[in-house]
């Protein structure tokens, strides 16, 4: 028996896990989404364990119920009981049952088939890499770090300047690193949020094996979600390594790559979005913001939810790609935009991916153009020149 | 046959309305123990003519409809008994004025008390309002429609005395303005020096209308807080104690705290209490007043105060306390609920001692807090029982003793709050024939289809 089945009924459906700390709004992204109780973490577990008990027979909506979860633990943050840090771990244990009954909703059967088939959510094969990654060195035996992309930054032309502008700061840090190229393959980490733990264990050994093949002793992730999954899952797995996401090193080397802000961001105040898999889910909240502050000139202005209150830009858990939260004005994107040029910032900055994704294609569906640009940590210290 | 959910969609944003079994699901159950019914459909307005809308629908229908906040009353009162429309009223969640000069805030009909508190607290730190310990989902007008008590109603009375006006959307569809507001662009009074008729929507659990807006009182928020324990293991001193404290008009909230566990509490019966300053020395001056209060209990070694470091005041002081609500899993079993007479607080100690014999009785873990109301007026003692939802019999048990403990509540001086159906039809057994008149003339006066929460209040 999995634990969640003898756990779940545990949940009270108080709803505290709907708030941030202050109860200043709705943080669970899916609720502020659809704000039906159904869609609420309470909601969520009780619908888990009606399914359980046969009370609720599984349909396309119960499953799309469960994906509209991010997995980004503001519930964990949030709830008052005990059993609190599991919640995320029910959520996707009641996943991966359906995983193996064959009763998925048809993105994340679309998603699923593509890591299987392709090794990447975006059903790209390794010639479509995109042009910038495939210029980068490859890594060899003795080289300081691997740099490990992931399949947003591989595949997702939006995420050009975040790639260009790392590598460039790493260059400036004076650091040696290098990529698998194509032999990179997904890091597994949706794979597993969605349930697919077989694959996502797959993924894990195929990326651990070419890490021991090459004799890798350091990582450096530009994805927070690569980021944990490595730091908690790979670790586990026989094959001890470091880890560690590319803000840590923008802020370890901040004096190499130091900056006098000037050029397209001077003036400009600057809001940082943390995201769900760098705060929450290993809680780091200083290091980024330390990256950008440590550059003579910003002035950095937080957004009400920040930190472990953080408001999920609704990317996570694939949904970047699936999108189940999309197609409104309260999808989780387009309220954290709204919120941040509330701030009076001209800089959202990012340290994902996804969230960059997420974000900028929120802006301009809010006509924010004029006054919001969104740009990952590396591109916003490159612009200070 | 007419499409009643077309009709719904005509009404509200398609995205605000289901009938698909997993809504009707979550929205047939709340997590207290009365048994579940679901509703046919779920709704979410947003605005007062679209809940107008289809209260004029649900009338020309004849379907039932239950205005729902955070539905954490427990006792089953927004469980659709007949099913048909379920109003989530969250949606309507806009905090519409503060007030300042006049004190009070108008808000929407599913504003919920963590977005009120919060929205004093950075914008109108010197203002507060009287939150109730229920988690912050609850809403400012679901806990007034059902007379509950804050961290102010040992000063100011229940919180429904703290409402200075309405809008409601009558069973038969008109919106109507209570209180001032129907004839000034002010909302200072619910009531006087008109005729009073805001307490056609308070107590009655959604059973007369649908409140769309609501004003309610706003308080100086002082710039100090500290709070106060004094234990004493002899429950029948507790009201005297209360009543001390109370007379002193220097405490602001008293809640009396019986349990078994931890170890230390097994026997003893903590009397907490707040009190609040703008500085440090009037601060100081109420301890000390409240201390003299209490010296003679310490005397005669029949009680003490405990002194509290800051971790342990850091959760006492918190609005609203989690604690309360984590009493949901001490027995890792989701549930608790709780029957909660309001009664003369010279009752304490023989409600206690039942608390603790059901406790026995039906193999159960306790607690209980008892809130005191306006000065000692009164006071909501709760009968809380724990259970486990994934073990039938314990949820049994949990019912058989709630339900005792109101029978012997209603038969010694108590009347119960926010009833659920079976204390409902205890309390209607017990009531003056005329005043069950006079009821039922007004419930059929005001919804003559029966189409507002049917089941409850059911007088006829
Ligand atoms: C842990 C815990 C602690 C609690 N502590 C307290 C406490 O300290 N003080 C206290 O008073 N209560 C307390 N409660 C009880 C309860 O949660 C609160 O009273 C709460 O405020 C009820 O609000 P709700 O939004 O959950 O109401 P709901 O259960 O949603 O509704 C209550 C009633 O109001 C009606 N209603 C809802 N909205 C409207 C509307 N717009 N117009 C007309 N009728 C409407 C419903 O039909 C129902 O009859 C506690 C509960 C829990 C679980
Ligand atoms: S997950 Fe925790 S906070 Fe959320 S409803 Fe359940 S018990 Fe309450
Ligand atoms: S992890 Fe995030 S999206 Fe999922 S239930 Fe919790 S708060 Fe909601």
């Amino acid at each position: 028996m999995k634990r969640y089945q003898s756990q779940i009924h545990r949940c009270f459906r108080c709803g505290y896990c709907k708030f941030p700390t202050d109860y200043s709004a709705y943080n669970c992204p899916a609720y502020s989404r659809f704000r039906f109780d159904t869609y609420s973490t309470g909601g969520r577990l009780w619908l888990i364990y009606a399914w359980l008990k046969g009370e609720v027979p599984w349909s396309e909506h119960l499953a799309e119920i469960l994906y509209t979860c991010t997995t980004c633990k503001n519930c964990v943050e949030q709830c008052p009981m005990k059993f609190a840090p599991e919640i995320v771990d029910w959520i996707i244990e009641a996943r991966s049952d359906m995983v193996e009954q064959g009763k998925i909703p048809a993105r994340v059967k679309r998603f699923l088939e593509s890591v299987y088939n392709y090794g990447n959510p975006l059903k790209k094969t390794a010639a479509e890499r995109l042009p910038w990654t495939k210029g980068l060195k490859k890594y060899k035996e003795g080289t300081q770090y691997l740099l490990f992309l992931g399949c947003l930054a591989s595949y997702e032309e939006a995420t050009r300047e975040m790639v260009e502008n790392c590598v460039k700061a790493l260059d400036e840090a004076g650091v040696s690193y290098g990529t698998l190229g194509d032999d990179e393959t997904c890091c597994g980490n949706e794979v597993y949020a969605m349930g697919e733990m077989e694959l996502s264990k797959q993924l894990a050994e195929k990326n651990i094996s070419k890490f021991k093949e090459l004799g890798v002793k350091s990582v450096i992730t530009l994805c927070p979600h690569g980021y944990n999954i490595m730091k908690n899952q790979y670790q586990n797995m026989g094959y001890p390594f470091e880890v560690l996401h590319y803000s840590q090193v923008l802020a370890k080397h901040a004096d190499e790559i130091a900056r006098k802000v000037e050029g397209e961001v001077k003036g400009k105040k600057v809001t940082y979005h943390d995201p769900c898999y760098l705060g929450r889910h290993n809680k780091l909240y200083e290091t980024p913001r330390k990256a950008i502050a440590a550059h003579n000139g910003f002035e950095l202005v937080e957004m009400p939810r920040n930190r472990r209150d953080a408001f999920c830009c609704g990317g996570g858990s694939g949904n970047f790609i699936n999108d189940y939260l999309a197609g409104s004005k309260d999808s989780p994107a387009r309220i954290r935009v709204r919120e941040a040029a509330e701030t009076g910032a001209g800089i959202l900055a990012v340290a994902c991916p996804g969230c960059l994704i997420m974000l900028k294609e929120a802006v301009k569906t809010e006509n924010l153009e004029d006054r919001l640009q969104v740009m990952d940590l590396a591109t916003v210290i490159a612009k200070s020149k | 046959m007419i499409d009643i959910y077309n009709e719904l969609t005509s009404i509200v944003d398609k995205d605000f309305v289901s009938n698909k079994p997993e809504e009707l699901y979550i929205y047939g159950r709340d997590p207290g123990l009365m048994p579940a019914h679901e509703p046919e459909y779920v709704v979410m307005p947003s605005t007062v003519e679209e809940v107008q809308a289809i209260v004029r629908l649900a009338n020309r229908e004849k379907i039932a409809i239950v205005p729902k906040g955070g539905g954490l009353s427990l006792t089953g009162l927004v469980i659709p008994q007949k099913g048909g429309i379920l109003l989530d009223m969250k949606k309507m969640d806009r905090i519409i004025e503060i007030n300042e000069k006049g004190s009070y805030a108008l808000i929407e009909g599913g504003t919920t008390h963590g977005a009120l508190k919060s929205h004093l607290l950075k914008n109108y730190p010197h203002l507060r309002h009287s939150i109730p310990d229920s988690p912050p989902i609850a809403t400012v007008v679901a806990n007034a429609v059902i007379h509950g008590q804050g961290r102010l109603t040992q000063q100011r009375g229940f919180n429904s005395d703290m409402v200075c006006g309405l809008e409601v959307v009558l069973p038969t569809g008109e919106v109507c303005k209570i209180g001032t507001s129907a004839v000034s662009d002010y909302w200072f009074s619910k009531g006087a020096p008109l005729p009073d008729l805001s307490s056609l929507f308070f107590g009655w659990c959604g059973t007369t209308g649908i409140i769309t807006k609501m004003a309610v009182k706003l308080y100086p928020c002082k710039k100090l807080r500290d709070v106060m324990l004094f234990l004493t293991d002899r429950a029948e001193l507790v009201p005297d104690i209360m009543l001390k404290l109370g007379r002193t008009e220097m405490i602001e909230d008293l809640v009396v705290t019986a349990q078994p566990i931890p170890l230390r509490y097994a026997g003893n019966y903590y009397i907490l209490f707040y009190i609040t300053g703008d500085s440090e020395e009037e601060l100081e001056y109420k301890r000390k007043y409240c201390w003299h209060t209490l010296w003679e209990y310490f005397e005669k070694r029949d009680g003490g105060f405990v002194s509290l470091v800051p971790e342990m005041k850091a959760p006492l002081l918190s609005m609203p306390s989690k604690d309360t609500t984590r009493f949901a899993d001490v027995s890792k079993g989701g549930g608790f609920e709780y029957s909660g007479p309001i009664a003369p607080i010279e009752k304490y100690a023989v409600y206690v001692k039942k608390l603790e014999e059901l406790a026995v009785k039906y193999n159960l873990y306790y607690s209980s807090a008892a809130r005191m109301i306006d000065g000692g007026h009164s006071m909501m003692f709760s009968f809380s029982y724990t259970f486990n939802r994934a073990d039938a019999q314990t949820m049994k048990r949990a019912k058989q003793a709630l339900d005792e403990a109101a029978e012997y509540a209603l038969d010694n001086g108590g009347v119960m709050w926010k009833p659920n159906l079976d204390e409902q039809k205890i309390t209607i057994r017990k009531m003056d024939p005329n005043t069950l008149e006079l009821m039922t003339r007004i419930k059929k006066l005001l919804d003559p289809n029966g189409i507002m929460n049917p089941g409850n209040w059911e007088v006829l």
